[in-house]
């Protein structure tokens, strides 16, 4: 088995063995929590630019599902490719079994070109990010050279984003999504509903389209490269019509409302986040995928807090005191991750 | 809101004595609640007659009773305490139902006691099968399609509705007993008979064999705030009972999708039921299409619960008593990281594997294959960082001579049967198949274990064929450290390349493979946490943990319970860590089983979850440097590492290695007594049949058969004739090749005793007497305990202290030792000394007042503690600790008590008198004390006359006497009515089978002789039936004689209900 590594910025280096693609690959490196869901983590659109660290040690154990037709919104995952730059586990499974998979999780990398290390003391890596905050990292295989990379200084969302719109559903209802990187739950989670979805790039110019509601989604990054997106919210914050922002995108909206936003430490990146709301005993689970946070001391007069972390105290989602605009900074569409806060979509629909 | 009116004083169930099905869990889950709710200023009052618990410890609950668990006595201890509010989910299924019973009688009405957390209509939606189907579909989920049988007939028109294969269930069963899979009417027909004779309703349901089973740990509080803490999978699918299955925490082989679907489901149901605090939802996952089925929910803390807790680091009952005071989730602090909030779901960065323990081998006819009913007795936990590793820790945790997956011996004449019809051993007869060149689909075929954990063994089994290719010297790293990642000792190393662990173990460190330190922090190290709860494994690179500087000691616990080693040890491993403590030492814990407080996580300063093995101890010894080791409280297991560990440069506190072996070896002991003229049992070392036979001839049958090393008997028997001797040697001698057999003569009709004590310095310190209620020839671990002795002479006690004082000093005792004896008038034997503390060690700490740990504890660590002024004379009352089997569960087990230890817990309870005392106690195993008739079958002459006088009390009290032929005819001859039975039906009526079959006998007093043969005898059936009956039985004559005075003197409604600290 080659040898491969991951170097992190600060010079300290993880050997393990390369599996998937034999490709050396840098970005910014980041850990997840999640026990289950690989294959729709991998495929979030969020973690573009990240090689991403699982905590959970084995890794791969029921393979990776196929999916029917890539000519529509994929079943299985959350975009139509792997988004992350590189895998960092500590055991990858070959012997797979599960009734839907089609291949190992090895096998779907290659076919991705994205590289993975196996064999690495992911504790201690996570302990290091936790403790020295997210850091640049590259992977390393055999005695290839790769310079160091900041996916945060590109404007990810771009990369990620849809080029043209696209429509879903035959509902009577219709919800504009702002692709910053959506996550293809997001989008069943309303035709589910019986909504339909305009899916338009991020930098779309939306305020003139035909529609009952507006969802700005999530996607990878600093929400501050995004001023596109931010200027219409700005604007469409003026009318009436019904605004949720997911994670970036709920970040993008107080960007917009006048809120500042900051970078944390090392993020939220998991499926079991607790969230409260607040005014009430209520505590929330969510799936996470996010490196910024809302400042919550910049809100402005008519937008309050709406939930916290209750494990950091750090702001989850905002509201505003007599408009339908909301964000949530976790993810109500789970995929992967618990369904506690899928409400989230039943509130937003009523308002439309 | 309900803790604005937050009761003041609160009445906690306890489960009371271990038995198959439930076994030390719940001690963990009491005192749990009894600490959380301590914190929270609430007076705390237990019940539970098992007194080798830490809950019915003097620093737990306020008040403590030692009483039966049923509602006659609850009731009672209701009516004086007078508690406001009621805990009944912390005392197993049996807590349960003395809960349900209360409510549905109007009691917890009639005293205005409310019940905290989930609500008894809720559990009774829960437990009744049918009302459970139902108000699943109320929310249209789906369980296993299935009709509620009220009689045999029901149950058969329902079978065929459904179509065989079903599978038939019995409501409010413990640990699915009396549950299984049918195949046809016929066997339906006699599984049915059985089960109506414990219930009034059985289930017949749609069969699931062989779909993957799967559980959720489901917490929720009254704000309706609902989160699941962990998913377990099963590595044996449907078909066999969970507590008998090979569980995986997290799930392994579901997908995101599939996990999440069913955390949805769990919450939407356990939602929809109202459960407040813990519950446990079972699931049927379809391997093939991710359909499901939900199977049960356990409203209640449960050996899941328990395990699920250790699995994560999340105190589940401690969490769950809170929630039923009414705390929101978010309002309890998460323990373990003192940073984060309790509503949250742990995150797990490592794997964790249950195997269950077995000791069907203690046990005559027992049938061995395992299905839904429960058989095993104990369980380890292994945690590590890959499936290969806690796999292989795991099954040499069990302690029961496997080395790990591979490199045993052991050999399956019939594999396939092996497989398909699994036994405790079938994971090694998978091993053998695929060495044999079975194919991954075929083993899956024959057992439908998931491919995925297949393929994992599979890699066990090519790395050692891997190893085989080398030698010590050619041995590389890159074979090496992949071996250590997947869980190979140092010693299955070297048993594949053909050297010694030392020489492997030297290698490895040479060449800096080392096992690292990982915390379990609920969070994946998401945030920092101040746990001290630890694991080794080689799958990492880093420490998580620095060498404290602090003066610190390790404690070994005494690893998974099994016959003969139970949670009385682990009572003694949390004194001695709580008297180390108060001391001023860090203390370190090693253990791996997941139902005991030693392994909480407030119990210790640093929890190691290990194995207990000389190499696992040393690379925790090497990394931690702590001043010592304490091998003397958990009880065998670290006794017969001391020596080992000692010869690897351990420093071992308390009594010397050399000293423990001294004892423990019978030759170089019994030189010792000689040396000291302390009489023991003639005896002698033999390796061969013939030179035995010859022994045996000398001194004279009947002679004691044992291996050297001895734990719970095993392997120790009566031979009575030279017949019995060479069949037992033959099973005996190849048991254990290591130590030869010694035989000694034995004493019949004698008394046997048992001395617990403690000395400092070869100076016997404390000690404590008790006695036999049995004549010797029951296990000492099965025999019916009496302190302070009642009948033993007062010249035999002042002598008896005398050879402890010897013995002390001839073996410079430091800390806790325990001595059985044999008198017989004023004649003493010494049959063993275990330097170690024993299994009546909390018995007499608690009875006498005085914790006998704790000194030792101290007295090992060279502290000074003051004189004693109290000893058993002192006492105005008696305590008597009587023995639970588990018979109803193994079916076909011989129900007799033997040399052989069979028993699998314990309680004890206290009286004015030597009668209310064993009565309590009696009636704390199940034995019903008012019986209207009774069934006398009464070996040899001997045994009938002896107890002709208690017969004669049983006429006089107007109780209904059958007897068999022989017996009969004897009570006859002496006036004594009784009703004789044939034995069975082939002989005619009436008879005993029949008449046992319809509950005509409450009672039966079946005492066999010595000479019945092994086998299927007519004594055997009756016993076994009365058994499967639920009739109470008893089997040696002593205890009959005592029982029959006892019932005499004190009707149920006479006996005291007194708590502990009312006893002066």
């Amino acid at each position: 088995m080659p040898g491969a590594k991951l170097v992190l910025k600060d010079g300290s280096e993880f050997e393990g063995f390369s599996f998937g693609s034999e490709t050396s690959m840098a970005g910014e490196v980041v850990f997840n929590t999640g026990m289950v869901g690989y294959p729709e983590t991998m495929t979030d659109p969020s973690y573009r630019g990240q090689i991403l660290v699982l905590t959970y040690p084995l890794v791969g154990n029921y393979g990776v599902p196929g999916d029917a037709n890539p000519e529509e919104l994929f079943k299985n995952f959350e975009s139509d490719k792997i988004q992350i730059q590189g895998l960092i586990v500590s055991e990858q499974c070959e012997g797979f079994s599960h009734w839907s998979a089609k291949q190992s999780l090895s096998d779907w990398m290659k076919k991705n070109n994205i590289p993975g290390i196996f064999g690495v003391d992911t504790r201690e890596l996570t302990k290091k990010l936790r403790s020295s905050g997210t850091m640049l990292g590259k992977i390393v295989v055999e005695n290839t050279t790769i310079d160091f990379e900041d996916p945060n200084l590109r404007n990810l969302a771009a990369e990620v984003s849809v080029k043209e719109p696209v429509r879903y559903g035959a509902g009577e209802k219709t919800v504009i999504v702002v692709d910053c990187g959506v996550k293809n739950n997001i989008i069943r989670s309303f035709v589910n509903r019986g909504i339909s979805v305009l899916r338009v790039p991020w930098n779309y110019n939306f305020l003139e389209e035909k529609a009952d509601g507006i969802l700005i989604s999530n996607g990878p990054g600093d929400p501050k490269m995004c001023t596109d997106t931010i200027a219409n919210v700005r604007s469409a914050l003026a009318g009436n019509r019904s605004i949720l922002g997911i994670c970036l995108g709920s970040q993008i909206l107080s960007l917009a409302a006048g809120a500042n936003t900051y970078k944390l430490k090392y993020g939220h990146r998991g499926q079991n986040q607790p969230c409260v709301e607040m005014g009430t005993k209520k505590c929330f689970i969510t799936s996470q995928n996010h490196g910024f946070a809302v400042d919550t001391k910049t809100l402005p007069q008519d937008w309050r807090e709406w939930f916290t972390n209750d494990n950091d105290g750090t702001n989850e989602g905002i509201i505003h005191i007599s408009k339908p605009f909301f964000g949530a900074q976790f993810h109500p569409e789970g995929a992967p991750g618990p369904d506690d806060s899928e409400f989230i979509f039943d509130m937003f629909i009523r308002t439309l | 809101m309900i803790r604005n009116i937050k009761p003041k004083k609160i009445l906690i169930l306890g489960s009371g004595a271990l038995q198959i099905g439930q076994a030390g869990e719940f001690d963990y889950s009491g005192s749990q609640a009894i600490k959380a709710l301590k914190e929270d200023g609430i007076f705390t009052v237990l019940v539970n007659p098992n007194i080798a618990t830490i809950q019915t410890s003097d620093h737990l609950a306020d008040k403590v009773y030692f009483l039966p668990l049923n509602i006659f006595f609850v009731e009672q201890v209701i009516a004086k305490e007078k508690p406001d509010g009621i805990l009944l989910g912390f005392g197993g299924q049996t807590a349960l139902n003395v809960g349900v019973q209360l409510y549905e009688k109007g009691i917890l009405e009639k005293y205005n006691v409310k019940v905290l957390g989930t609500q008894v209509e809720v559990i009774k939606d829960t437990e009744d099968r049918q009302l459970f189907s139902n108000r699943v579909a109320e929310v249209g989920l789906k369980v296993a399609r299935s009709v509620t049988a009220g009689t045999v007939q029901e149950a058969l028109d329902a079978a065929d509705k459904i179509g065989y294969p079903v599978m038939c269930r019995v409501a409010y069963a413990l640990g699915g007993l009396g549950s299984g899979i049918v195949q046809n009417k016929a066997e339906l027909e006699e599984k049915t008979n059985r089960a109506f004779a414990f219930t009034n309703q059985v289930l017949i349901e749609e069969c699931l064999y062989g779909w993957k089973e799967v559980e959720y740990e489901i917490v929720r509080d009254v704000h309706d705030n609902c989160i699941t803490i962990c998913s377990m999978e099963n590595f044996d699918p449907m078909g066999i009972h969970t507590g008998d299955s090979i569980v995986v925490a997290p799930v392994q082989t579901l997908t995101a999708k599939e996990n999440f679907n069913l955390r949805a489901i769990g919450i939407k149901l356990i939602r929809h039921l109202g459960i407040i605090g813990e519950c446990n939802i079972q699931y049927a996952l379809d391997p093939n299409s991710g359909d499901y089925r939900i199977i049960e929910v356990n409203a209640r803390l449960s050996r899941s619960s328990a395990l699920a807790s250790k699995a994560t680091g999340y105190p589940l009952a401690f969490v769950a008593t809170k929630l039923a005071l009414g705390y929101a989730l978010n309002e309890v602090e998460n323990i373990i990281t003192k940073e984060t909030s309790a509503c949250f779901e742990p995150a797990l960065d490592y794997i964790t594997l249950k195997f269950p323990r077995w000791d069907l081998q203690k046990f005559e006819h027992v049938n061995k294959v395992l299905g839904t009913e429960m058989k095993s007795v104990g369980e380890v936990m292994a945690i590590g960082r890959s499936f290969e590793e806690v796999l292989q820790k795991a099954i040499r945790m069990l302690d029961v001579g496997m080395n790990g997956l591979v490199g045993n011996d052991i050999d399956f004449a019939e594999l396939d049967k092996e497989i398909t019809q699994p036994t405790d051993k079938r994971i090694f007869a998978i091993v053998q198949a695929i060495k044999s060149g079975y194919s991954i689909e075929k083993v899956h075929e024959l057992s439908k274990v998931d491919n995925w954990f297949l393929h994992k063994l599979k890699n066990i089994i090519d790395l050692e064929s891997k190893l085989k290719n080398y030698n010590l010297e050619t041995l590389p790293i890159e074979v090496l450290r992949p071996a250590k990642q997947a869980g190979f000792s140092d010693k299955q190393i070297a048993g594949v390349i053909g050297s010694v662990a030392e020489a492997v173990r030297a290698k490895r460190k040479s060449l800096g493979v080392l096992p690292v330190v990982k915390q379990i922090d609920t969070l994946a190290a998401e945030y920092p946490a101040k746990t001290n709860y630890l694991y080794l494994t080689y799958n990492g690179r880093e420490n998580d943990i620095v060498r404290s500087t602090e003066k610190q000691v390790i404690v070994l616990g005494s690893g998974p319970y099994r016959i003969g080693s139970s949670v009385e040890f682990d009572w003694c491993c949390v004194n001695s860590l709580m008297s180390l403590q108060k001391a001023g030492y860090k203390t370190i814990m090693i253990n791996c089983n997941p139902e005991t407080v030693s392994t909480d996580y407030d119990v210790s300063d640093q929890l190691y979850f290990e194995e207990l093995s000389l190499e696992k101890i040393l690379d925790i010894y090497e990394f931690q440097q702590p001043l010592g080791v304490v091998v003397s409280m958990g009880g065998q297991t670290p006794n017969n590492l001391a020596l080992k560990l000692h010869n690897a440069g351990v420093k071992i506190l308390g009594t010397t290695p050399e000293q423990i072996d001294n004892a423990e070896s019978r030759h170089k002991f019994s030189q010792i007594l000689d040396s000291l003229e302390i009489d023991q049992p003639e005896w002698k070392e033999l390796t061969d049949i013939d030179s035995a036979k010859e022994f045996a001839q000398r001194v004279g049958y009947p002679v004691l058969v044992r291996p050297s090393y001895v734990l719970s008997g095993a392997a120790m028997s009566i031979s009575y004739s030279e017949d019995d001797l060479e069949l037992f040697l033959k099973k005996a001698v190849d048991l254990n090749k290591e130590y030869p057999v010694v035989i000694s003569k034995f004493i019949t009709k004698a008394r046997e005793i048992e001395m617990d004590a403690v000395a400092n310095n070869g100076e016997l310190f404390c000690y404590a007497i008790s006695e036999h209620l049995e004549n010797a020839g029951v296990h000492s671990g099965d025999a019916t305990l009496v302190f302070p002795p009642q009948k033993t002479y007062l010249e035999t006690t002042r002598r008896l202290k005398v050879i402890a004082k010897e013995v002390a000093k001839a073996l410079q005792i430091t800390g806790p030792f325990n001595m059985q004896l044999i008198a017989k008038d004023n004649d003493i034997k010494v049959i063993e000394c275990n330097l170690r503390a024993s299994r009546s060690f909390p018995f007499v700490s608690k009875v006498l007042k005085i914790n006998f740990i704790d000194i030792a504890t101290r007295l090992m660590m060279g502290e000074s503690v003051p004189k004693l002024s109290r000893s058993s004379f002192d006492l105005d009352y008696v305590g008597v600790k009587a023995s639970q089997f588990s018979f109803t569960r193994l079916k076909g087990s011989d129900p007799v008590t033997r040399v052989e230890m069979s028993s699998t817990g314990e309680v004890a309870c206290l009286g004015d008198n030597l009668n209310e005392a064993f009565l309590k106690s009696v009636i704390s195993t199940g034995f019903n004390v008012e019986p209207k008739s009774v069934l006398l079958s009464i070996g040899s002459l001997d045994k009938k006359t002896a107890f002709l006088e208690e017969a004669k009390i049983l006429q006089t009290m107007g109780v209904k006497i059958y007897a068999t032929t022989g017996t009969g005819a004897f009570l006859k001859e002496n006036n004594i009515e009784a009703e004789v039975l044939e034995w069975n039906l082939e002989n005619g009526q009436p008879n005993v089978m029949s008449h046992l079959s319809d509950k005509k006998i409450d009672l039966v007093i079946g005492i066999p002789s010595n000479t019945e043969k092994a086998g299927l005898s007519n004594g055997y059936l009756a016993r076994r039936k009365a058994i499967d009956q639920n009739i109470s039985l008893i089997t040696n004559l002593e205890f009959a004689r005592r029982y029959v005075k006892a019932i005499s003197k004190f009707k149920m409604s006479d006996l005291k209900i007194k708590s502990w600290d009312e006893y002066l």
